[in-house]
């Protein structure tokens, strides 16, 4: 029994230090890839705030590598709800902002928090149901129009209910619209866009969603676009730099450097053709200052 | 029902491809909950023999403390982490948000109750007169402990256990402290919110089965090491 024991105790010792050694063999074999493709400077690393559905389209995974490569200039996306991507902005945990919110955008501004603001692109949101439509709203022109009639038939409509730019979009269509969405049809869910499109294709309801989003789900959901190109549909997105003025450990520097680079002829080019091998459509429309000159 | 058969023949099929996002994720998992449990372990162990070894004023609030932080929410664990961490914060000047060290720090601070307590509990349930007997065995002060720690091996190894299985499972605190960035900070129960979110189901599934495969591997063998020669109960009592 005490060998047994004594023996087994070895063992996990062993074990235990042969891990630690792993770990350690496995974290420097890392540093050494890194250290040899880039230069001889260490990567400055900067946090940029963006939404979860901004990063699901999976644009970032494209575009941050190429800034990476040419800028010497390490960025962490942090994707979380508009809400919360503002308020880090708010609070100068981060040194740099993506989101899609207009209106925030420039209270944001006004209030200071932000030094510059570009323009960056622009997608676009539909409003998607189930093939029965009971309320009737396909091929409507006018998005306010479809949500008077979903509001006055009280079908099922799955609102994200989590302050961002989805459900600000949508919370001024409701305004535009003069209604005030309320009682057990009207279901707010809380949770992030993916989520939002699965639980109206469980209840068959209606939901605002943007086209990116929906198209990456399209697969495993039954519900279809009723309608869009409203202009009112347009889903603008701002970059902004953290104010270095409000918050002097924001790396303001590096911050500009993304801003003009994701603004660039060049990244705007990249951005307009981003979705076209996957979906067949491009999932955003380029709008930066630079773009607009040229074209 | 297809959906579900498709996502697992897919699951499959990525896992026997060896994509290279897919180790990398699994290996992080790896170093961050198995850094965390040896941490865990080297606190945990020590305060517990302590506690259930000495006796000072206020004690019975130090064990119930320790008792609530083993079913302390780890989301809220990752939101107090967070907010030291923030650059706004106490800790702010380590920049260590968003960072591996984080997700250990906070899973630490998840684990650690969980091995003290229970391995609290275990030596308080030895008869005490087995000190008694170890010291007038001729043991050392050290060898007494390592003896208590011995006679409760099986429990110690179950807090071992349940230490790990509370942290490589939790999605809340790593997320928030760590912000499950690709290639930095991503880890297998993060991805797989994240691939359902985006409605990849395939690939969910592919996470979920590794990561299921790694907690019962680490599991089987602590258990082999707990379980060495225990066999007296069954064959007493069943004959």
């Amino acid at each position: 029994m005490k060998n047994l024991f004594k023996k087994s105790i070895v063992i996990l010792i062993a074990l235990l230090m042969g891990f630690q050694l792993f770990l350690v063999g496995c974290t420097s074999k890392k540093e050494d890839k890194s250290k040899e493709t880039e230069k001889k400077e260490p990567l400055t690393e900067i946090i940029l705030a963006t939404t979860t559905s901004t990063m699901d389209t999976g644009l970032l995974d494209e575009l941050l590598p190429m800034f990476e490569e040419e800028e010497n200039i390490r960025i962490k996306p942090v994707a979380v709800g508009t809400g919360e991507a503002i308020a880090m902005g708010q609070q100068g945990e981060a040194d740099v902002l993506l989101v899609h919110a207009r209106q925030s955008e420039d209270q944001f501004m006004a209030d200071g928090y932000g030094s510059v603001r570009k323009d960056v692109m622009y997608n676009d949101f539909v409003i998607i149901g189930s093939e029965a439509d009971s309320a009737g709203i396909k091929g409507l022109k006018s998005a306010m129009e479809a949500l008077k009639k979903i509001a006055q038939k009280e079908n099922v409509f799955i609102s994200r209910g989590d302050d961002s730019g989805t459900h600000k979009k949508e919370k001024k269509l409701w305004e535009k619209a003069e209604i005030t969405p309320s009682g057990d049809w009207y279901v707010q869910s809380g949770q992030g866009m993916g989520e939002t499109i699965r639980i109206t294709d469980q209840k068959q309801a209606y939901t605002l969603a943007d086209r990116g989003t929906y198209l990456a789900t399209k697969k495993s959901i039954s519900l279809e676009i009723l309608v869009e190109k409203d202009k009112d549909l347009l889903n603008p997105y701002g970059v902004i730099a953290v104010n270095p003025e409000k918050f002097p450990k924001v790396k303001n520097k590096e911050a500009m450097k993304f801003i003009n680079w994701i603004t660039s002829y060049d990244v705007q080019k990249f951005i307009s053709t981003f979705g076209k091998d996957e979906y067949g459509q491009a999932l955003f429309v380029p709008d930066s200052e630079e773009w607009k000159e040229k074209h | 029902m297809n959906l579900i058969i498709e996502g697992v023949k897919q699951a499959f099929l990525l896992l026997l491809e060896g994509d290279s996002e897919l180790i990398q994720i699994t290996l992080l998992s790896i170093k961050v909950s198995g850094s965390a449990v040896l941490i865990s372990m080297s606190i945990g162990i020590p305060l517990g023999l302590l506690i259930a070894l000495s006796d000072f004023p206020g004690r019975r609030l130090a064990v119930a403390l320790i008792n609530t932080g083993m079913g302390f929410p780890p989301v809220v664990v990752g939101l107090a982490v967070a907010m030291f961490l923030w650059r706004s914060g106490p800790l702010g000047f380590l920049n260590i948000l968003y960072t591996p060290v984080a997700m250990v720090a906070a899973q630490v601070i998840i684990a650690f109750p969980i091995i003290a307590g229970l391995t609290l509990a275990a030596i308080q349930q030895l008869d005490p007169r087995l000190s008694l007997q170890a010291l007038a065995l001729g043991a050392s002060r050290f060898q007494v402990l390592l003896t208590l720690i011995r006679e409760a091996r099986l429990a110690t190894l179950a807090a071992i256990m349940a230490g790990f299985g509370g942290v490589i499972s939790e999605v809340g605190a790593v997320m928030m402290v760590g912000g499950n960035i690709k290639g930095q900070t991503r880890v297998l129960t993060t991805a797989t919110v994240m691939e359902v979110r985006m409605g990849h189901f395939a690939m969910a599934i592919a996470l979920s089965i590794i990561l299921m495969s790694l907690v019962f591997a680490v599991n089987y063998l602590l258990t082999t090491i707990q379980q060495k020669g225990e066999t007296p109960w069954i064959t007493h009592i069943w004959k």
